[in-house]
């Protein structure tokens, strides 16, 4: 029997306390948003030419959006696991009756909870700058949900797995933020010259981000059933490296 | 999280009635159905230390149990293996007469754990953590049970200050708050009085009293042999990793709690007096000594002593000196590691 009061206890303290800290949570990514948008979208996307026949300014929202999922789901979820172990609270985690489906829905779910409120948001300050369209709305929705649990996933094995700070942010800035804008954020992967085209293409953002383009555009530079298969990919593996780490106990019980 | 088992756990478990009373070498048998019955448990860390070797516990329903030990003796290793932080090298614990490796979902909502660290979201207030405490353990919003635990701790006037804007004995009492939020049977008190001062100690052994008069098992770890003395029903002492005594906190004063008096004498004896004879006593040092040897724990070597120096004044024997002494748990602990130590 899943113990569902703690798993909703834990996912309301978890959410509550990601937006107890308004400016950060909600503030910041809005501001980010809004510069990429007055940068790339109003002073230089003036000047480039439409990108499969989409202006500029829409051409880069998905791409926009991906960046921030990625990296509030990362870092959300991390940080939601690695403080109570930094501060020693997991104790209590640990000897309730807390498993991991009630840990999965906690912890993974607020993460993926707050993402999504944050795409909202995003998606609704990008009205103020471009006109974009989204396509497939329902399949927007559906891919959104599906990189964010994703990569709340892979945030809370990081979270587990560092063992200081400087861990966990070495893996967001140095690992995920590059790929990011090398996956085809700011531009179509098409525009690149050989060698450099199939070097992107091995780089697993370039999937997602145009997974997410295709839902919104209805165009995408890859073969958008290779996007969906790696991301569906890439949470069977976090669900499956979480399944371990809780089977073993690694890194949470001694 | 998850109850990770160890295959030993079961394996060695095969065959044994649920509810079997085998308890560890007390002098008194276990008189109720065991709450908590360890077999066998023994934990290795990762870097080889064996920080438990082979432990035999049986906690009685009802009972407050005081875990005593030096530091690195294994007592929080011991509740953590209870509890689910650590992962036990090999044997068993049933809780409730349940196998706690494989029914730890519903078996962990009726234990609490108060931890030996200060382990709290410092930016959290009061009333918030405790109330996630009791949601995390499957218990419904209770906004009055919450209300009545922190009055008890006096933490009510407190409830919106955030945890970091407490004082350390104040964070203890939230830890405990958090533990009994919600309504654990079992409930392990890691150094409760650890930074806590001398009046509101007195405080807290109150109030494990109380819990105690409502049912609720206590298993404490301390340092301190007062509170073992005062508190506990039974006393465990437990030195590198093994468990050295299992016995009533009485029976064990009432084997060793010896009072001994010396008197010192102005003129030595050259025999005891008729009218000293009913006293256990002895004449050391040429008869200038007078050394009394008796009690039980109870008072009765005090008020004995008393009596003896009623009867010296009336026998006309007079003592320029007098030095009692009062052999406590402590001076038991003590003796009992070092007996250990030398016979190992
Ligand atoms: N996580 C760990 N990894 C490795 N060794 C550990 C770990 N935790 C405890 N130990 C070791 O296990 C032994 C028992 O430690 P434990 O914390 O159980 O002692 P204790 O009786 O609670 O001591 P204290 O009275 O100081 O709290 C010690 O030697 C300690 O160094
Ligand atoms: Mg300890």
């Amino acid at each position: 029997m899943i113990n569902w009061r703690g798993a909703y206890a834990i996912f309301w303290h978890e959410l509550m306390r990601a937006f107890r800290t308004a400016f950060g949570s909600i503030i910041a990514p809005v501001l980010t948003t809004s510069l990429y948008f007055i940068v790339f979208g109003a002073a230089i996307g003036g000047r480039i030419n439409e990108i499969d026949g989409i202006p500029y300014g829409a051409f880069i929202v998905p791409g926009l959006l991906m960046l921030t999922l990625l990296s509030e789901s990362t870092s959300n979820a991390s940080f939601g696991i690695y403080m109570p172990r930094f501060t020693g609270a997991i104790y209590e985690l640990l000897s309730a009756p807390v498993g991991v489906p009630e840990t999965l829905i906690g912890f993974v779910g607020a993460a993926a909870a707050k993402s999504l409120i944050l795409a909202a948001i995003i998606l609704a300050t990008a009205t103020l700058f471009v006109d974009y369209t989204i396509v497939h709305p329902v399949l927007a929705i559906g891919y959104i949900l599906m990189v964010s649990a994703a990569f709340s996933l892979f945030g809370f094995i990081l979270g587990i797995w560092a063992d200081g700070f400087e861990r966990l942010q070495i893996v967001p800035l140095l690992i995920l933020t590059p790929l990011t804008f090398l996956g085809g954020t700011f531009y179509s992967i098409d525009m690149l010259g050989q060698p450099w085209r199939a070097i992107a293409l091995a780089n697993p953002i370039v999937y997602l981000v145009n997974g997410l383009r295709w839902t919104f555009s209805g165009t995408s530079d890859v073969n958008i059933w290779l996007s969906f298969g790696m991301t569906l990919g890439f949470l069977a593996v976090c669900v499956g490296i979480i399944t371990f780490i809780f089977r073993t106990g690694w890194r949470l019980r001694d | 999280m998850s109850g990770v088992s160890t295959s030993t756990h079961r394996a060695s478990r095969a065959g044994r009635r649920p509810l079997a009373i085998a308890g560890p070498p007390a002098i008194l048998p276990p008189v109720s159905e065991p709450i908590l019955d360890i077999r066998g448990l023994s934990k290795t860390y990762k870097g080889g230390l064996t920080a438990l070797e082979h432990i035999d516990l049986t906690i009685r329903r009802g009972e407050i149990f005081a875990l005593l030990g030096p530091n690195g003796a294994g007592k929080t290793t011991l509740i953590g293996a209870v509890c689910g932080l650590v992962r036990p090298s090999g044997g068993t614990i049933h809780a409730f007469g349940q196998d706690l490796s494989t029914r730890w979902r519903s078996l962990r909502r009726r234990i609490g754990l108060v931890p030996q660290e200060l382990a709290l979201d410092m930016f959290d207030t009061v009333s918030r953590t405790v109330n996630y405490s009791r949601g995390m353990f499957g218990c419904p919003p209770d906004p009055q049970r919450i209300e009545s635990v922190l009055r008890s701790l006096s933490l009510w006037d407190k409830r919106d200050a955030k945890l970091r804007e407490l004082s350390g004995g104040m964070k203890r009492r939230v830890l405990i708050a958090k533990a009994l939020s919600h309504d654990p049977d079992l409930l392990f008190l890691d150094e409760p009085s650890a930074g806590v001062d001398v009046e509101l100690r007195r405080d807290m052994w109150q109030q494990i009293g109380e819990l105690r008069a409502r049912g609720t098992t206590i298993i404490l770890t301390t340092h301190y042999i007062e509170e073992a003395e005062e508190m506990a029903d039974r006393v465990g002492v437990i030195n590198k990793g093994r468990i050295l005594l299992v016995d009533e906190t009485r029976a064990i004063m009432g084997q060793l709690g010896r009072t001994e008096a010396r008197f010192t004498l102005e003129t030595p004896l050259a025999a005891l007096p008729a009218a000293l004879q009913s006293f256990p006593l002895a004449l050391e040092d040429g008869g200038g000594l007078l050394v009394y040897r008796g009690g039980d724990g109870s008072g009765k070597g005090k008020r004995e002593v008393a009596d003896l120096t009623r009867a010296l004044v009336a026998a006309d024997i007079d003592f320029i000196a007098l030095e009692t002494a009062q052999s406590s748990l402590e001076e038991i602990f003590v003796g009992l590691v070092k007996n250990r130590e030398k016979a190992a």
